[in-house]
């Protein structure tokens, strides 16, 4: 059976490179799962962990955000604003910025902040999610 | 005479010290030039699969009308600027402000017509200095920047101009072309310039539809773009201060190097009066 190759990107650097058996994302219309094979495809992703599964019954789970994924000739890639592995990832500052992001929804001042906060308090409660894995 | 040999050897001393910093700075920012071109180069992938799949969109689709792919009637340009945090970069910030300056000029009638957003403590105190029409800012970027940092300015001057504030967007910087070569670029980012789509890639099916996926990564798209000029920018900012630093140090070296040698003669010349002085005092005795 044939492979998939996944490749998660950042501006800033390549996150994760490698090859799996199937990728689980959560798009904007619902959950989505890629096989090899899978016809060309783009959509862009919720604030969610992206699942990469492995041919030994493994896995990873790497926290995504503010990202659209791709899907061509057997290779997927996914493009985020940011990307971490769990090893990455810093609970005691994801859990801060959960608690920020929930005062400030609290606090209820403009329409902006309240949607940049809900986004914050989504990408913190992701990261302690994916960390706690 | 002593007098102007003892000040001549302080100065020796002084440009000696200049020249040591000089040579120290010239030495870090080669450094930091390797840095920021590595930097530059680990997000190319990222900038590059972006271009490919609007690419792909704008040629599978022809018949989209996203408003950022549309001209419309300028009532109103914005520039982002990039500029550095700290000067002794030589021409530096002096170019790509004096380009920018003279695009407004032949531009613009009055301050109504474009708006700036300056990147860059240098760039900040010039035109805030001057009363130019500044909206946004950034300034102390970490020597690494990271996309957070100017995510704020980026999704900013896009969504003005998704909200029709302004018409047009450009983009200007200092584009690396070597070590010693950069390039002041203003250019135009918004309405995006029709994309390459020499690649005619695969046919992507859209999930939900082609449109949304459009909307959601166009602006990803024009942000993308600022990120990778602001990490061209500031490996050209390395580049320049590599150069200029190197120019310095040159220099104070000639410098010592001259008044070394009126120091050695003057002190020669110190030696020969005094014994001519005694020879005399001595013959004057027989």
């Amino acid at each position: 059976m044939s492979k998939l190759t996944v490749e998660i990107v950042t501006p800033e650097r390549v996150v994760y490179s490698g090859e799996a058996k199937m990728v689980i994302v959560r798009g904007v219309s619902g959950e989505l799962g890629i096989l090899p094979q899978h016809m060309p495809i783009v959509s862009p992703l919720k604030v969610a962990p992206v699942r990469i599964l492995f041919e030994e019954g493994k896995e990873t789970i790497i926290a995504v955000s503010g990202g659209f994924m791709e899907v061509s000739d057997n290779k997927v890639t996914i493009l985020a604003e940011s990307a971490e592995l769990p090893g990455d990832i810093d609970p005691d500052r994801a859990e801060e910025a959960k608690r920020r992001a929930e005062k400030r929804l609290s606090d209820k001042t403009s329409d902006l902040d309240i949607k940049r906060a809900e986004y914050a308090l989504q990408r913190a409660i992701m990261r302690l999610d994916v960390s706690q894995k | 005479m002593a007098q102007g040999i003892r000040e001549v050897k302080r100065r020796i001393k002084s440009v000696k010290d200049q020249r040591q910093i000089t040579k120290a700075m010239k030495m870090v920012s080669t450094a930091k030039l390797r840095r920021a071109q590595d930097q530059a180069q680990a997000g190319r992938p990222y900038a590059q699969k972006v271009q490919q799949v609007v690419a792909s969109i704008a040629a599978g689709n022809t018949s989209f009308k996203h408003p950022m792919l549309q001209t419309r009637p300028i009532k109103k340009t914005g520039y982002i600027i990039i500029t550095s945090d700290r000067g002794l970069a030589g021409g530096y910030n002096g170019n790509i402000i004096r380009k920018l300056i003279q695009t407004i000029n032949e531009n613009h009638k009055s301050q109504d017509e474009y708006t700036i957003f300056v990147i860059g403590r240098k760039g900040r105190d010039f035109f805030v200095k001057r009363n130019y029409p500044v909206i946004g800012e950034v300034v102390g970027l970490p020597e690494l920047p990271s996309f957070a940092d100017i995510k704020d300015i980026a999704s900013t001057a896009v969504k003005l101009y998704a909200d029709e504030q302004i018409d047009e967007l450009y983009l200007c910087y200092n584009e690396f072309e070597s070590a010693i070569s950069q390039i002041p670029q203003v250019n135009r980012l918004l309405p995006l310039q029709s994309v390459d789509s020499a690649e005619t890639g695969s046919n992507y099916e859209y999930e939900p539809d082609a449109e949304e996926v459009l909307a959601s990564i166009l602006p990803k798209y024009a942000e993308t773009l600022i990120f990778s000029a602001l990490l061209d920018a500031k490996a050209s900012e390395h580049g320049a201060r590599m150069t200029a630093m190197g120019n310095a140090t040159d220099n104070a070296s000639d410098i010592i190097d001259r008044l070394t040698l009126f120091y050695n003669r003057a002190r020669q010349a110190a030696i020969t009066q005094e014994i001519s002085e005694i020879v005399a005092g001595a013959n004057a005795q027989v």
